[in-house]
């Protein structure tokens, strides 16, 4: 009965064997297995930190280890607030001046930018990847930082009335010269990220801006940053993800010092600093305490990624950039000669 | 003599209902004098319009010729644009209408590798002069594209008053309520007010396409530009809100001159006071619309619009 109603031979034509399905079965079980393998690393590993950091964490307490500004090895206190402040600094540090430079030069290649030079500019940009961080160390430490010592001694004078800016003597190794060299490694990534999502802006939207009479400048204004301002929080969240955890250079830059900078110009610590430094000769408190250090980095991170992720989802909702309060209540509608009849 | 007088000029021929403050051609500061590069053309002929009149200007082009790198699309077009009225660009696809309407407000310049030769003059005001500003070329002859485009991620209003913003920089900004009148005025004009006035702080993205597509007309009408280009505006949208543009095309036309590419020539014989056919980059044939739908001069014109190609 059925196979009158089918084409091509009737039910056998429309059947496969088992046989021949296994791919698609094989292909999908083992995927799904990899990406469960994964996950498992991930837990594992986040139970794993916890475990070894238990004996710090019961020793001081989560919150006063975390926040206890005491970082004293031998005298079994392991406060990591220095570190902390050191990671946040230098990193907040390193987004503030990467960032910019780094959408300015995704600007420049993708709208201004002569098509022969772009090539160029990308790939250059790119080799500051390449650069190994241990490199970056280096260089910073003997190069860029007696070279800026001057500048950084005129800035930290007459920035003194600010507090923790200004003031003090400055120090070759400093929280400055760290998020300095920071910038300049998350400028690749955030460059690229940036530069993509500028490559995805409508041709239509920039002809509709252009065709209003915008300037270049307001063209990127008015169509290039609204359709790219989520992609472009992304890619500086990815960077900043880069200096949170970078841990060669910023050992090399920050002067090691486990106890809060005084000012921004003065030595320092961070959290993959200690780690990489004092691993070697850390045993029974001191090791937990360099775990519970890496746990309060981790979760710092993925703090740092929830809240990317969160303004990345709210900056893509259709309709999600609000116009500035004062025009909101101008959009809704009331009649002009109310609105004309205020004084 | 300044290159500040052609906009001053044209500025009191055109009293400006929407911005009293600057003439279509810019502020001055837009239009930086260049005593290096004098003027060609007799600025000093007023036009003598009566005030209270809004005529739009003529365009009109000299020898145009368009290339996209080697590839010559426009091949050298003479055409004159009346004010006030609709002239309708009709032509198989590639035959460089879109092309040539893009030189008009020096769009096609935005492509890269794309460059224009000869003259096209606003009224008298060669706008490939080294003095004009293209910024204030665009701000006079505003633009419709094919595709509905309003800011994505701007409300109706905001994208209305995008243009506005943009015309008001570096001056005061007006208060909010002048500038929502000229919004609601823009709104009006384009005949979307009735539909959005309750929604204006929604997405622009949110409307449907044809509202989209007068949406966009009301962002070019609200700079209150003297030429509006508008590249097949229809294509991407329904019957009935085709005819919705039309009639719009129809009001619009006694405050600006229109210039409408179309691939439809039921459109352009509704339309379209003149009518223009292009071929391979050349114009063959231009006039009254019913002239060129009914007695033709030349048979490449006969055979396109009865459809025997393309």
């Amino acid at each position: 009965m059925e196979s009158a109603s089918l084409p091509l031979g009737g039910r056998s034509a429309l059947e496969r064997p088992p046989l021949a399905r296994l791919p698609d079965r094989a292909l999908k079980y083992g995927l799904t297995a990899l990406a469960l393998l994964i996950l498992a690393l991930i837990v594992y590993f986040f139970i794993r930190l916890v475990g070894e950091a238990r004996p710090a964490f019961a020793r001081e307490g989560v919150f006063g280890f975390t926040f206890n500004n005491d970082w004293n090895v031998n005298a079994q206190h392991f406060g990591a607030l220095p570190l902390l402040v050191g990671t946040l600094i230098t990193s907040g540090l390193a987004l503030l001046l990467g960032v910019p430079i780094a959408v300015a030069t995704a600007l420049y290649a993708t709208e201004l930018c002569p098509l022969r030079l772009r090539t160029a500019l990308t790939v250059l940009v790119e080799l500051l990847a390449a650069v190994p961080s241990v490199v970056y160390g280096l260089w910073g430490i003997f190069f860029l930082a007696p070279k800026l010592q001057g500048a950084e001694q005129w800035a930290a004078d007459r920035l003194s009335f600010i507090p923790f800016v200004g003031g003090g003597a400055v120090t070759i190794p400093n929280y400055f010269i760290t998020g300095l060299v920071l910038a300049i490694m998350i400028l690749p990534i955030v460059s690229a990220i940036s530069r993509e999502v500028m490559a995805t802006v409508p041709a239509d939207l920039k002809e509709a801006a252009l065709g209003l009479g915008a300037t270049r400048w307001e063209m990127i204004r008015t169509a290039v940053m609204p359709y790219c301002r989520s992609g472009i929080v992304g890619g500086a969240m990815l960077g900043l993800g880069r200096a949170l955890g970078e841990t060669i250079a910023v050992t090399i830059l920050i002067g090691d010092a486990p106890q809060l900078g005084k000012h921004l110009f003065g030595q320092g610590y961070s959290l993959a600093a200690v780690i990489a430094n004092e691993f070697g000769e850390a045993q029974g408190l001191h090791r937990s305490a360099l775990f519970a250090a890496g746990l309060v980095l981790f979760v710092l991170t993925l703090l740092v990624n929830g809240v990317a992720r969160l303004l990345v989802v709210r900056a893509s909702r259709p309709g999600g950039f609000r116009p500035a309060a004062g025009e909101a209540a101008l959009a809704t509608a009331q009649p002009i000669a109310e609105q004309a009849a205020q004084p | 003599m300044s290159f500040e007088r052609p906009a001053a000029r044209v500025a009191d021929v055109e009293p400006d209902d929407l911005l009293n403050k600057r003439g279509p051609l810019g502020p001055p500061q837009s239009m930086p004098a260049r005593p290096q590069s004098p003027p060609t053309q007799p600025y000093a002929s007023g036009l003598g319009t009566p005030a209270g009149t809004e005529p739009g200007l003529s365009v009109t082009l000299r020898g145009l010729r368009a290339f996209y790198g080697a590839n010559e699309a426009v091949r050298g077009v003479d055409l004159e644009f009346n004010a006030n009225e609709v002239t309708a660009i009709i032509g198989p696809s590639g035959c460089g209408k879109s092309t040539m309407v893009r030189c008009i407000n020096r769009m096609h310049e935005e492509i890269p590798g794309a460059r224009a030769e000869g003259k096209v003059l606003l009224d008298e005001l060669d706008i490939y002069d080294g003095a004009v500003d293209v910024v204030a070329v665009r701000r006079a002859i505003g633009m419709v594209f094919q595709k509905p485009n309003p800011f994505p991620t701007m409300s109706v209003f905001d994208n209305v008053a995008a243009g506005l913003r943009l015309t008001m920089r570096g001056r005061s900004q007006g208060s909010k309520a002048e500038l929502r009148a000229k919004v609601e005025a823009a709104l009006r004009s384009a005949g979307l007010w009735d539909e959005v006035a309750d929604r204006l702080g929604e997405p622009g993205a949110g409307l449907s396409g044809g509202q989209q597509q007068r949406l966009c007309i009301a962002r070019s009408l609200a700079v209150n530009p003297e030429v509006i280009l508008m590249d097949e505006p229809c294509s991407a949208l329904d019957p009935i809100a085709t005819l919705k543009i039309e009639e719009l095309i129809d009001q619009l036309k006694r405050r600006v001159t229109i210039v409408i590419v179309t691939h439809n020539m039921q459109q352009a014989a509704r339309v379209a006071d003149r009518t223009a056919f292009m071929l391979d980059g050349r114009l063959i044939e231009v006039g009254a619309t019913q002239e060129i739908f009914t007695t033709p001069g030349d048979p490449r014109t006969e055979e396109y619009v009865t459809g025997k190609f393309g």
